[in-house]
């Protein structure tokens, strides 16, 4: 196919063409797909692949097809409001962005002077362009060392991620799909896997992180067997070697058990092993109590299947492991990523062509967003969390979520009197365990400000001032894959359109910080801002933005070169130089050092007497084509694909409950109910059924207490408060018990 | 006379709905209308260990294969966006051969 350059902006029949890379909103993680922007008139017109992009090469998804009739929807939120009713009244008043600085600069002085600059939240989201910047609306504007991702147990990239940290001394790892190669699959050092597992994932739909999904088709295509380990039969499980359809909240014990099945029949990587790892021996002896039998038992996978899997994915050569949000979602999610990461490395697939990449903890942003220099230490060891929760509160370098609404509820150790909601929606059920212990908590701050797009029920209950944002469309920005912890390339979103008075994350997070510490930001322009961050790799954005995209540099085997060490020795950034299968870091810390079982809180197992009351196992939060977690719930071409919140259940266990497929059903535990509609499936277990996340309804009510009907579908009522892990990650959101009935 | 087609490769389509929306977007089609109509087919077990669950996306009346685009160079809308790229567009001739050359789960429309 011959290769036509275009500029990043030309003419084209009328309209001007944009080149970007999208990231949010509205919502993806930082895949950065390639699009070509049509604008007329200030308007845009139509949205398009670009096929020049090396990695999308002009394929787009439906959020990205239908961006139009998101930016110009009509109920977008486009000049800065306040509101001139009671918390939870829709009545709001325009004013200019000056006047909402005033009203912030004052606010946030006042709660300073009276209360301490810890008394001052940022809460965060996921995924957004906004993780890079919620920082330092934090650490360099409002001067307050908390910054909180709401979701219990930092149980969404947290663990994995910081598993990753502490035990590899490296960033997220993620398959090797040739994304680094201008020449892609056809790069002479890159070798195709010849077996990936999928675990507890769907790439396909969410994109996650990094990872463009439909890689793994293009492998597929090419001869990529997989192995798919999901509670729920997907397109990719269909098509899979094999499909381990494990009991929710069991996946450390299937990886334990393949350890043990790898380890006891010699199907290690001897020498890697060997050399790389730490632990070897004290690991071998663990996994001792993790036959096929046992295991088997605990995660309802046949014995069989568990043996020849663990024996088709050793044998592989070269393996990767695709693993997903499942792993994290549980207490000792901890647990199941360290197991995972020691079957990649025991495997010998660790920074290999074809297996996992690897990259140093962090790059670029990824440096930059949690810096926090201008904080006098003693405010940031107030950080709430950091002495109970060290693992959580140093790596991720925030608040623990869960002590920080038990700050909010209770005043210790100190009261928490302003919230600065950036770009989150954390009432909707994506966000939070026990949303409505979070909504009565905050409805108490003293003074709240909410950047969004729309107004959504989370903006209706707290916002005091609402910012309005710009899309990835509307302003020049940077999308980093992995949030710069494996950084596969930098692209460039380049601005087609302004959209009345919105301002992207940078620029508020910019001048609020003029505002309120200049000190912290001696530049005068976003792009002077990206130009001296990007300046560590010798970019700088005027280069990004006419190239659109810039693939990084990789080196495969860094260990062995010195490149993953500040030292430049050879070896992994941990204390011993070397995978850490048993963990020193762990173990100063009073956990185990190794990866271990343990039962979910809630299950048949663990909480026999519960169970007789709700018998089904529930998972929660698949993914969806449609939706980014609870975005675009107004745009009509989506929702007509995907109109209604969905559980499912098998048809036998359906039957005997007196349900029919499209019955609205509720679904119930000790913690909560919400209301869904019934999809009949036998691709899921009898005993389980699986439930969505993220839904309420712009077509509702807006005022409380309707909020949007943020509460009908919430399935995040079912799930409990601070039910985390050891070292203070992981939570139950895909491993809850609950029963399930027709609503009248 | 040469006509023109569509070969789809159902092997590998993952149901992304992609070739709907950019139909829909590039013929300006409302809610209720599509150019192209993504099917399911199962999931449906076959065998102990054999599930069957393909998505095959289908032409309407509306299809023209997107005559004025093509007119000027472009690929039809759904063919560039797929996400999968099991779509192809070109005289069913050469698209016939394609089929043959790969063998199974594959459809060739002329809508």
């Amino acid at each position: 196919m011959g290769k036509t350059e275009k500029k990043w902006t030309y003419e084209e029949n009328g309209y001007t063409v944009v080149r970007s890379c999208c990231w949010s909103p509205p919502g993806c993680h930082p895949v950065g797909c390639g699009v070509r922007l049509y604008v007329k008139d200030g308007k845009l017109v139509k949205v398009e692949g670009d096929p020049e992009h090396p990695i999308s090469q002009g394929r787009l998804c439906i959020r990205c097809l239908t961006l139009p009739e998101y930016v110009h929807h009509p109920q977008r939120v486009i000049y800065p409001m306040k509101r001139v009713g009671k918390r939870g009244e829709n009545k709001w008043k325009r004013i200019s962005w000056d006047e909402a600085w005033d009203i912030i600069a004052d606010k946030t002085n006042e709660i300073k002077e009276k209360y301490g600059p810890e008394s001052i939240v940022v809460f965060g989201g996921t995924g957004r362009q906004a993780c890079l910047y919620y920082y330092q609306v934090a650490f360099s504007g409002l001067g307050s060392p908390n910054m909180c991702y709401t979701l219990s147990g930092w149980s969404c990239y947290g663990p994995r991620c910081g598993v990753s940290n502490f035990v590899l001394g490296a960033g997220y790892p993620e398959i090797d799909f040739a994304g680094f190669f201008p020449d892609r699959y056809d790069h002479p050092g890159w070798q195709l896997p010849e077996c990936i597992m999928i675990w507890g994932k769907d790439p396909l739909r969410s994109n996650p992180d990094g990872l463009y999904g439909h890689a793994i088709v293009d492998m597929m295509k090419k001869g990529t067997k997989l192995i798919v380990i999901d509670p729920r039969l997907t397109w990719l499980a269909s098509k899979a070697e094999y499909w381990l359809q494990l009991r929710p909240g069991t996946d450390e014990a299937l990886a334990l058990g393949m350890l043990n099945v790898i380890i006891n029949e010699g199907l290690y990587d001897k020498e890697f092993t060997e050399k790389w790892c730490h632990g070897f021996d004290k690991l071998k002896e663990r996994v001792q109590e993790f036959t096929p039998d046992r295991v088997a038992e605990i995660t309802w996978v046949p014995k069989e299947k568990i043996i020849e899997a663990a024996r088709y994915f050793a044998k592989s050569k070269p393996a990767s492991i695709c693993w997903g949000l499942a792993v994290d979602m549980k207490p000792t999610g901890t647990q199941t990523a360290h197991a995972i990461l020691a079957l990649m490395a025991v495997t010998g697939n660790l920074d290999i062509p074809g297996g996992i990449t690897l990259s140093p903890p962090a790059v670029l942003f990824g440096v930059w967003r949690s810096k926090h220099d201008y904080l006098p230490d003693e405010l940031w060891e107030k950080r709430l969390g950091a002495k109970e929760y060290p693992a959580v509160c140093t790596a991720r370098a925030t608040t623990h979520p869960d002590l920080t609404l038990d700050a909010l509820e209770t005043g210790k150790p100190y009261p928490i009197k302003m919230g600065w909601f950036n770009s989150t929606n954390l009432i909707s059920p994506t966000n939070t365990a026990a949303p409505d212990k979070w909504y009565r908590a905050l409805k108490d701050l003293e003074f709240a400000v909410v950047t969004d797009l729309f107004m959504t029920p989370t903006a209706m209950a707290f916002a005091d001032v609402f910012l309005p944002l710009a899309t990835f469309a509307e302003q020049n920005g940077v999308v980093i894959t992995n949030y710069g912890l494996n950084c596969i390339f930098v692209g460039a979103m380049n601005k087609a359109l302004q959209v009345g008075e919105c301002k992207s994350d940078i620029e508020i997070c910019m001048e609020l910080g003029k505002r309120l510490m200049p000190q912290a930001w001696p530049w005068n322009t976003v792009e002077e801002c990206f130009d001296s961050i990007l300046g560590d790799a010798g970019l700088s954005f005027n280069e990004l933005q006419e190239k659109v995209v810039i693939q990084m540099p990789y080196e495969y085997r860094k260990y062995e070169k010195g490149l993953l060490r500040p030292d430049k020795q050879p070896g992994f950034l941990t204390p011993t130089g070397k995978v850490e299968l048993y963990s020193t870091i762990f173990e100063g810390w009073g956990d185990d050092p190794l990866p271990y079982y343990q039962e979910p809180p809630y299950s048949p197992y663990s909480t026999p007497e519960l169970a007789k009351e709700y018998p089904l196992i529930l998972t929660t939060g698949h993914r969806s084509w449609a939706f980014f977690h609870s975005e675009q719930r107004h745009i009509r071409t989506l929702r007509e694909i995907h109109p209604d919140p969905i559980v499912e259940i098998h048809p036998e266990t359906a039957e005997a409950l007196g349900i029919k497929d499209g019955d609205w059903v509720y679904i119930e535990n000790m913690f909560g109910k919400c209301k869904q509609k019934a999809r009949l499936t036998a691709t899921i277990n009898p005993k389980v059924v699986h439930a969505e996340h993220g839904w309420w309804f712009p077509e509702k009510p807006a005022d409380e207490p309707s909020l949007f009907g943020v509460w009908e579908a919430n399935i995040n009522l079912l799930v409990p408060h601070k039910h985390i892990g050891k070292l203070g990650w992981g939570a139950p959101f895909k491993c809850m018990i609950c029963k399930v009935y027709k609503a009248e | 006379m040469t006509r023109n087609g569509l070969l789809i490769d159902y092997e590998f389509c993952t149901g992304c709905h992609s070739c709907e929306v950019a139909c829909k977007q590039e013929r300006n089609l409302p809610v209720g209308k599509w150019g192209i109509k993504l099917t399911e087919i199962g999931p449906s077990q076959i065998a102990p260990d054999r599930w069957e669950y393909n998505f095959v996306p289908i032409p309407t009346e509306l299809c023209d294969l997107c005559g004025e685009r093509v007119a000027q160079g472009k690929k039809p809308a759904c063919v560039h966006h797929c996400q999968a790229q099991v779509m192809e567009y070109g005289p069913v001739e050469e698209l016939a051969s394609k089929m043959v050359a790969k063998g199974k789960k594959m459809v060739l429309f002329v809508p």
